[in-house]
């Protein structure tokens, strides 16, 4: 039980970012809606960041802000690195799920349809050597 | 005070990002200037970089801090030989491109001109920050742009070309996340993101479970990106239906930075003495030998000449990965350490730069794509069908040419590393390039053109010269008559000096 504990619950954040990741995972693997390959891949992302977030916390830290009464009580602050390097990849990762979209929507105008195999097929009833 | 060039590390990437936002503008106004901005740019971009390269080689390495942050916090730029090296490659196949697109991007992107230029000038500014930047996160972000740039490219001809554009975001998107984590597993044991700084922390980690993880997914991702073998799904489609010069961009540089960023992490991040304690190099070796076989096998299958290209891509990123592998084993002068991958980077671009240039010359002039629709072409188009000749004789690698020069050299440094497996199946490998680019020559110097007794007028008509226009003709000759001079180059050892000093910068080669 304490080997439990120690392993599981102490270290939950990262277990919680390990499953949200492989649901992720999953969801662009198996789904077959192009949609909900990208809603897959946007939780794939998240996981990544919820760890990274989750890395600059400290117990009982404050907010990093530098100001001469924290200091001198001797606060501990969080970690404000992994934020800034997370709303960097957020812009990221809203740029690349706009291209997806954009690509979906487009995807839509031309064969109808925004099922992965239903495209595969229309694709291949030109042969898949088809040009364009 | 910093002088000029050492400037230019910032200014190359700068100059790349407001020029986009330029042309953007300008297009709304006059959308024929877009080509001359883009043109102009990235002249000015390449000037640079030889300033740059020849800075690098007689005073050393640039470190340009940004916002005049120290390094360990603030972000820093920095170029030594192999980052000057691949930036003079880059730039220069940029600009091959950008010069042949004028006339090819009125053909295959009708009134799509300055978004064309807008989103390519983004590539290359991504392209530029990659190989520039001496800091971890800055280059997933820089990787992030090259990527979002290139999938925005590769779909800009609609119909099937989105579809391989969602496949190649999907796939890239997951490379890039498992860099991403890779980034923050370095930086939960070093609390750092600098790539000197990284190198300086990590060597008492070694055998740290989170370092080799973070090492693992650093090879994972990268190798999604460069579309090593079993990840090579997304590259055939993806590289077959972009515009001509995107192509020619991807085969040739999109895919060789990434295996750039991937030789940044696994020398300048970890170093040699990591790498020689895993056997992780070894593995490389044998997905590359297995990159080479299939991509030539799956090449020869194809009756589309793109698709043709971009699955010899796939074993041209084996020729290169193989280089790497055994560049921590083979130390001899003219073949040790990096010397054969570096080599095989700049001849894999020449050769298929070339060869996708060519392949969009059929396209622009009569819209070939199937290589049995190419009968009587090399009377057609004599030119252009020479170049190609030129490119594909290299590719199979006849001597004095650079593809003969890479194989050479890989074959001398498989012998040195005593993994003598790989010699066969590099020979085996040129016999393979031999069968898909001959049926190709044959088809466009040989065959007959069909309906010759019947219909004799056609015939006429199919053996009238109808040459590309000069501004694509050129850029093709000039990569043409490049992969034989470099290969003479090459031979003689002129650019050797360039190559020692990227292996000393890693402590690999030595033995002269």
């Amino acid at each position: 039980m304490e080997w439990f504990i120690a392993k599981i619950f102490a270290k939950y954040n990262y277990w919680i970012f390990i499953i949200l990741m492989m649901i992720g995972f999953y969801g662009i693997v198996a789904k077959d809606n192009l949609i909900k390959k990208i809603i897959g891949l946007n939780i794939f992302q998240t996981a990544i960041f919820l760890y990274f977030i989750s890395l600059g916390a400290v117990r009982g830290g404050t907010a990093p802000i530098v100001d001469e009464e924290i200091i001198r009580k001797g606060y501990v602050y969080a970690n404000p690195l992994p934020h800034v390097l997370i709303l960097t990849a957020i812009v990221v990762s809203v740029a690349t799920t706009a291209v997806a979209l954009s690509l979906v929507i487009r995807m839509n105008q031309e064969y109808g349809t925004i099922e992965e195999s239903e495209i595969i097929q229309k694709l291949g009833e030109g042969g898949m050597t088809r040009t364009d | 005070m910093l002088s000029f060039v050492e400037h230019l590390p910032v200014l190359v990437v700068v100059i790349s990002l407001l020029s986009a936002i330029t042309i953007f503008i300008t297009g709304w106004i006059n959308k024929k200037t877009a080509w001359y901005i883009s043109t102009a740019t990235l002249l000015s971009q390449f000037i640079s970089s030889i300033f740059i390269l020849h800075h690098v080689m007689t005073v050393g390495p640039i470190r340009y801090r940004l916002g005049g942050w120290v390094p360990p916090w603030g972000i820093e730029y920095v170029m030594d030989a192999l980052n000057a090296y691949v930036l003079v490659i880059l730039l220069f196949l940029g600009l091959v491109c950008v010069i042949y697109s004028k006339r090819n991007i009125d053909h295959e992107l009708p009134d799509k001109g300055v978004s064309f230029y807008t989103v390519y000038q983004l590539l290359i500014t991504g392209l530029c920050g990659i190989t520039v930047t001496g800091d971890i996160f800055n280059m997933y972000v820089f990787i992030e742009i090259t990527s979002l740039s290139a999938y925005a490219l590769i779909a800009s001809r609609g119909k099937i070309a989105l579809k391989a554009s969602f496949t190649y975001l999907v796939l890239g998107s997951i490379g890039a996340c498992f860099f991403l984590l890779g980034i923050g597993f370095l930086y939960s044991v070093t609390g750092s993101l600098n790539i000197h700084d990284l190198s300086l922390l990590l060597p008492p980690l070694y055998g740290n479970r989170v370092v080799l993880a973070a090492f693992v997914f650093f090879i994972v991702g990268l190798s999604i990106k460069m579309a090593l073998f079993p990840l090579h799904t997304w590259l055939p489609d993806a590289h077959a239906f972009a515009p001509a010069e995107i192509s020619a961009m991807l085969s040739g540089i999109i895919i060789e930075i990434s295996t750039y960023a991937f030789i940044r992490v696994a020398f300048s991040v970890f170093t040699a003495r990591f790498l020689q304690s895993l056997p992780v190099f070894d593995i490389l070796c044998w997905l590359a030998a297995a990159a080479i076989i299939i991509g030539s096998v799956l090449a020869i299958s194809q009756t589309n000449l793109k698709r043709m290209l971009a699955y010899s891509s796939v074993a041209n990123m084996g020729y290169i990965v193989l280089a790497l592998g055994l560049s921590i084993s083979a130390r001899k002068a003219p073949w040790g350490g990096l010397n054969p991958s570096m080599m095989h980077i700049l001849n894999h671009a020449l050769m298929k730069g070339c060869l996708f240039l060519v392949a969009g010359a059929f396209i622009y002039k009569a819209d070939l794509w199937e290589i049995r629709d190419f009968r009587g072409l090399g009377r057609r188009m004599p030119y252009t069908c020479a170049a190609f000749v030129i490119a594909a004789l290299s590719m199979i690698g006849i001597p004095p040419s650079v593809g003969f020069v890479s194989k050479l050299y890989i074959i001398l440094a498989s012998i040195e590393a005593k993994k003598f497996f790989f010699v066969p199946v590099l020979l085996l490998s040129s016999l393979l390039n031999l069968i898909y680019f001959w049926r190709v020559i044959e088809t466009m110097y040989m065959k007959r053109v069909e309906g010759k007794d019947s219909a004799h007028t056609s015939h006429e008509l199919h053996l009238q010269k109808e040459e590309i226009p000069l501004g694509m003709l050129a850029p093709i000759w000039v990569l043409a008559s490049l992969c034989v001079i470099m290969g003479i180059l090459w031979l003689a050892n002129i650019p050797i000096p360039l190559l020692n000093q990227i292996n000393s910068t890693f402590g690999l080669g030595g033995i002269r």
